[in-house]
């Protein structure tokens, strides 16, 4: 093995807290994380929020975010231990020896200068090119990376181009002034699923082109596995298990990598439509004041009761829309929503509370979801109280029923939201609206803020209590994983339509229509080669075109 | 059109309409309100006879909206009209006092700008520490005292117990700039630190906001020094909120300035003000009310129009 | 009560002194307000504890029936604006559409012309009493507690849980005073602090002015104007009433600090 390029030892990295109501005091973050980094390769840091890896790929460059502080520990970066070097020296390191790639370029480049000017300066300023070499090995770059109009797109503000193409301008700057190793950050995470994959494979090809070395940041293990020639677990600041893309994938040895691995594999029998549905959705055409287009166009889906019917899409293909128009809070324009039987009211005004009742919602904020001045028992009891009349000692009976429903138990009744981690705040969501024994729950991306674990959680929950209560769930979401988890029926939408609709096995089986196949071919599988495959697939479609 | 071009339109007519809108808000504050002005001129021991024909003198037999449109195209072509007590143009005696008022808040606002700009700069630099604790205290302790107390503080220390300056700030024609500027030292002193401690908080955050912002991080790992960082990423993005901030606080210096030139017995609008509103001098009272609230909207009005002009978002539209 | 930092200790103590002091003036004060008992400007003595004022009247005296006048006004001035501002600001953000807009319009309006400009301008024709004072006062400063009041009113109402509060059927009664009320208090509490300051220096400045309190009635910026020709003597009588002002304020702004603080950091509370 020839001398590594990045050699990490003992890494220990601190930052100071601001616990509310009490003083400040320094915490450890990173607890001692080693590994090296040979030219011309690839390392995965992978791990659920506050694993430290973000923390860790900022320490190669010497920089600690905000109260964070590198405490102990070695990086060396070609031959140099990095955390004894003179501020001089790390400034001229950063920029040409090591670059960097963040999870928001929109947030990342200057608002004020064009892209091109953002792009060449640190090339220019750190003198790897002059000015006009600079510009020429940017275009070169942009065009590399598919940008549309590589000549002229440096121009350009970055608020005049999409999401997508910001992330390729942001690679193009971390490779300009051609550097030894690039951290990339979470660099497609904010994108939609189908935008990912060609960000995903500019990324992959320019590092393979320009064999520059990368440490590649992510949470989603399938991602890293099409990018990474080796990847490294992270877990609260601790090393899991570190070894080869195949060997983490294929044979992982701990406990926690196996769990990460096999994320969203849970296998639901699909169940047999009813005749009689529990909610009809009819023609539903809908727009909110003020824009002249339809949000949805002609939307009709049907749920039945008991089963679950996941509607998928990207952003703003109207799947939250239509949450708002069945619940009342947006008025559709046309159409009709039959629920048990009968036909609901267009605005929430006109429903009943039974109609009310019957119809809860989990939101996927549980933040924000609950009012942060109650106490659990109080957000759990309110519906008990507001829909049966039940009150005093019954009522406390029925909160410990819901809280063990949920897994948490009594000794939560007395506790606020802010006490609550991610997955526990959403449990408690989830007994809220079971409180209210109702027919059907509108789940709108209820494991989208959560970690893949924490998810997993959620969903065997949710499946767990169809079956005890019975209760239909709409399940929006923009992760096809989830819908193949836990869906009986699914909706494919687009642009306010619904694109494709009918029972999973149907939805989830060729001939797929052009929008369905884009969607579910881009969704990354955890499996090595996956990215190329994909990628040589769509080129013979299009060539065969 | 372009957007700019179109918001920038925008706003000069609001800012008319607003104008407007308050010119109409004044002269209702002192015609419909059950005040009566011939019976305060008069006095309470006035005939019913003496106050017909004062109120005839006056014009307030017509009803309030003619008053009004005479009132306001009058004030367009600048006659605003006599004052009551003493029967001057009113134009006359506002023109010197205002040059006069413009003349002290531009000083004060010469030395306080730059002055707080840096404070604000060396509160952000030492973010957390001694410097930025003190001049958070002083800024506390500064939007709890009262104006007229900086005032008499100075004028007690500095010009009665040490001589350094004239307690009384005398200005007239016959004098040289020199002479003026040592005459009104004081009130500027007292006006600097009234808005400086407002500029230099506010500053403080709108650098702080861009600092903090994910693109000066990014300037940071290019790296760039200290100076570039600040140079070419964060100044191009504070200069909006910084100038937003100063024109929002050359707005509240022009109301301090009534205060100040009461305490000073200096010879500008707010003096001018606040005597004929002790002496229920309605026409001069609207007048001044006028002017002070054109300036106001007209400070404010600045302050978003350099916004929108700093804004690459609009000055670079799709 | 533990845990309350030194500096909004020494605040709640000052402002708890001053408003006791406020209560009991014709109790403590060892002359009448208006008695003229000695000389023009008496230096300090132990027969007048602070001396006296430009016509020879106790300045100890004066100051405390004054601080009473101001502390009544400021403090009558700010549950006037508060009651207004905050009942018309929840009213806007919970009915939205044109209520929301004609109010949120005038409210712009009127803060379109400096504060104490208007009010010369009003009181210029209207029979300065403490009523009327109070009046144009409270319903100037309303405004600015709309615009607050509005904000966190609106920033609360588009929350999931008062969206998941209004999908269970409740009651405008209960989004309004269970949800959305205790979430803006501590917001709103810290601000009636920042109102009753400038409730204090606003009557003192219109007093100082000559447009406030009347004598012989008298309030601390009254004081300070009936003894600013001293100044320039060397005599610092002026000064005192204004020092009086000034330790008011920033005690209750220490206090109204701390309140913003540990509301923040309360069980339950954002962020």
């Amino acid at each position: 093995m020839s001398d590594p390029l990045l050699k990490v030892r003992d890494l220990k990295i601190g930052a100071t807290v601001y616990p509310p109501g009490e003083k400040p005091h320094d915490i450890e973050i990173v607890h001692g994380v080693s590994f090296d980094l040979a030219p011309g390769k690839v390392l995965g840091l992978i791990g659920e929020s506050g694993a430290g890896k973000s923390t860790i790929g900022l320490a190669s460059m010497a920089y600690g975010r905000g109260g964070v502080k590198i405490t102990g520990g070695e990086v060396w970066v070609n031959g140099r231990d990095i955390l004894k070097s003179p501020l001089k020296d790390i400034r001229n390191l950063r920029g040409a020896e090591v670059t960097y790639v963040s999870q928001s370029a929109a947030a990342s480049f200057n608002p004020a200068k064009k892209i091109m000017d953002q792009v060449v300066e640190a090339a220019v300023e750190q003198k790897k090119f002059g000015r006009k070499e600079a510009e020429e090995r940017a275009r070169t770059l942009f065009s590399k990376l598919g940008l549309p109009d590589p000549n002229n797109i440096g121009e350009r503000y970055p608020h005049q181009v999409s999401g997508g193409q910001l992330q390729r301008c942001m690679t193009a700057l971390a490779l300009c002034p051609e550097p030894d190793l690039v951290v990339f950050d979470e660099p497609t995470t904010a994108l939609d699923v189908t935008t990912q994959i060609d960000v995903l494979m500019a990324i992959k090809e320019a590092i393979r082109d320009t064999g520059v070395a990368a440490l590649y940041i992510t949470h989603d293990l399938a991602v890293v596995a099409q990018v990474s020639d080796d990847i490294m677990v992270l877990r609260m600041g601790d090393m899991v298990e570190y070894g080869h893309t195949d060997q983490i994938i294929n044979h992982p040895k701990e406990d926690y990598t196996k769990a990460l691995v096999s994320v969203r594999s849970i296998e639901h029998e699909e169940k047999q439509p009813t005749p009689e549905p529990v909610l009809s959705v009819q023609n539903i055409t809908a727009r909110y004041k003020g824009l002249n287009f339809d949000v949805l166009k002609n939307v009709t889906v049907d749920l039945h009761p008991g089963q679950t019917l996941a509607v998928v899409g990207e952003s703003g293909s109207g799947k939250s829309t239509l949450a708002r128009v069945i619940t009342g809070l947006l008025p559709p324009s046309d159409g009709q929503i039959d629920f048990a039987g009968r036909t609901l009211s267009r605005d929430l005004a006109g429903r009943t509370r039974e109609d009310l009742r019957e119809l809860q919602m989990i939101y996927q904020m549980a933040d924000v979801a609950m009012n942060p001045r109650q106490t659990v028992g109080t957000i759990i009891g309110r519906p008990l109280e507001f829909y049966f009349n039940i009150r005093g000692s019954e009522k406390r009976k029925r909160i410990i029923e819901l809280l063990d429903e949920i897994e948490l138990g009594e000794k939560f009744i007395d506790r606020y939201p802010a006490e609550l981690s991610g997955g526990q705040k959403q449990r408690v969501c989830i007994a809220r609206s079971l409180a209210a024994k109702p027919k059907m729950i509108i789940c709108d991306e209820v494991t989208s803020a959560l970690d893949p674990l924490v998810a997993d959680g959620i969903l065997k929950l949710l499946l767990d209590l169809q079956k005890i209560e019975d209760v239909a769930y709409l399940f929006i979401t923009h992760d096809l994983a989830t819908v193949r988890a836990i869906s009986d029926s699914i909706a494919v939408m687009y642009q306010g339509k619904v694109q494709r609709y009918g029972s999973k096995s149907e939805v989830l089986s060729p001939p797929f229509d052009d929008y369905t196949d884009l969607l579910l071919s881009s969704v990354p599988e955890m499996k090595l080669g996956w990215l190329e495959e994909v990628v040589a697939h769509r080129k013979m479609e299009s060539a065969g075109n | 059109m372009h957007p700019v071009v179109k918001l920038v339109a925008q706003r000069l007519v609001l800012s008319t309409l607003l104008l407007l809108a308050a010119s109409v808000l004044i002269f209702a504050g002192t015609t419909i309100l059950p005040g009566d002005v011939a019976q305060s001129i008069l006095g309470q021991s006035a005939t019913p006879e003496s106050l017909a024909n004062l109120r005839e003198e006056l014009g307030m037999n017509d009803p309030a909206v003619t008053r009004y449109f005479n009132w306001l195209f009058a004030a367009l072509q600048g006659d605003l009209g006599t004052a009551l007590t003493n029967g001057r143009d009113i134009a006359e005696s506002v023109g010197q006092r205002l040059s006069n008022t413009l003349f002290l808040a531009f000083w004060a606002a010469i030395i306080s700008v730059p002055l707080a700009i840096l404070l604000g700069l060396v509160a952000v630099r030492y973010k957390d520490r001694w410097p930025d604790k003190l001049i958070s205290a002083v800024t506390l302790a500064s939007i709890s005292i009262p104006e007229f107390l900086i005032g008499y503080l100075l004028m007690f220390f500095l010009a009665v117990q040490l001589g350094w300056f004239p307690s009384i700030a005398m200005i007239n024609d016959d004098m040289g700039l020199l002479q003026k500027l040592q005459s009104i030292a004081l009130p500027v002193m007292v006006l600097t630190l009234v808005v400086l401690a407002h500029m230099m908080r506010m500053t403080r955050a709108a650098i702080l906001n861009v600092m903090q912002s994910a693109y000066v991080e990014t300037a940071e790992l290019k790296g760039l020094s200290g100076f570039q960082v600040i140079y070419r990423h964060a100044f191009p993005n504070a200069i909006a909120p910084i100038v937003n901030v100063v024109m929002i606080n050359l707005a509240y210096l022009v109301v301090g300035v009534v205060v100040i030139e009461v305490v000073f017995v200096y010879p500008g609008m707010g003096q001018y003000l606040v005597d004929h509103v002790s002496k229920r001098d309605v026409p001069v009272v609207q007048a001044c009310g006028l002017i002070f609230a054109a300036v106001y909207i007209f400070l404010n009005m600045i302050a978003d129009i350099v916004s929108i002009l700093a804004n690459p978002r609009l000055r670079h539209p799709k | 009560m533990k845990n309350i930092p030194i500096s909004a200790l020494i605040g709640l103590i000052l402002t708890a002194l001053y408003f006791l002091m406020a209560l009991l003036a014709p109790l403590i004060a060892p002359y009448g307000m208006a008695e003229v008992v000695g000389d023009v400007w008496e230096p300090s003595s132990s027969k007048f504890w602070l001396g006296t004022d430009n016509i020879g009247r106790d300045l100890l005296s004066r100051m405390i029936y004054g601080g009473r006048t101001t502390i009544f006004i400021a403090t009558a001035a700010t549950i006037l604006s508060f009651v207004t501002g905050s009942v018309l600001a929840f009213f806007a953000a919970v009915m939205g559409g044109w209520v929301d807009q004609v109010l949120s319009r005038f409210v712009d309006l009127i803060m379109s012309i400096p504060t104490l400009i208007f009010a010369l301008v009003v009181l210029s024709v209207m029979p300065v009493t403490i009523p009327i004072l109070i009046v144009v006062m409270g319903l100037l400063d309303s405004t600015r507690v709309y615009r607050l009041a509005r904000a966190v009113a609106v920033d609360i109402s588009v929350m999931d849980y008062v969206e998941a509060a209004r999908l269970r059927g409740e009651k405008i009664g209960w989004i309004i005073f269970r949800e959305i009320l205790p979430n803006a208090l501590s917001p709103l509490i810290a601000e009636m602090g920042l109102r009753f300051i400038f409730a204090v220096l606003f009557v003192s400045t219109l007093s100082f002015l000559g447009l406030g309190v009347q004598p012989p009635e008298a309030d601390w910026g009254g004081i300070v104007k009936e003894n600013k020709e001293g100044i320039v003597y060397g005599i610092p009588a002026a000064l005192l009433p204004a020092v009086a002002i000034a330790t008011l304020a920033i005690s209750v702004n220490l206090v109204a600090d701390w309140v913003l603080n540990r509301t923040t950091s309360l069980k339950g509370g954002r962020g």
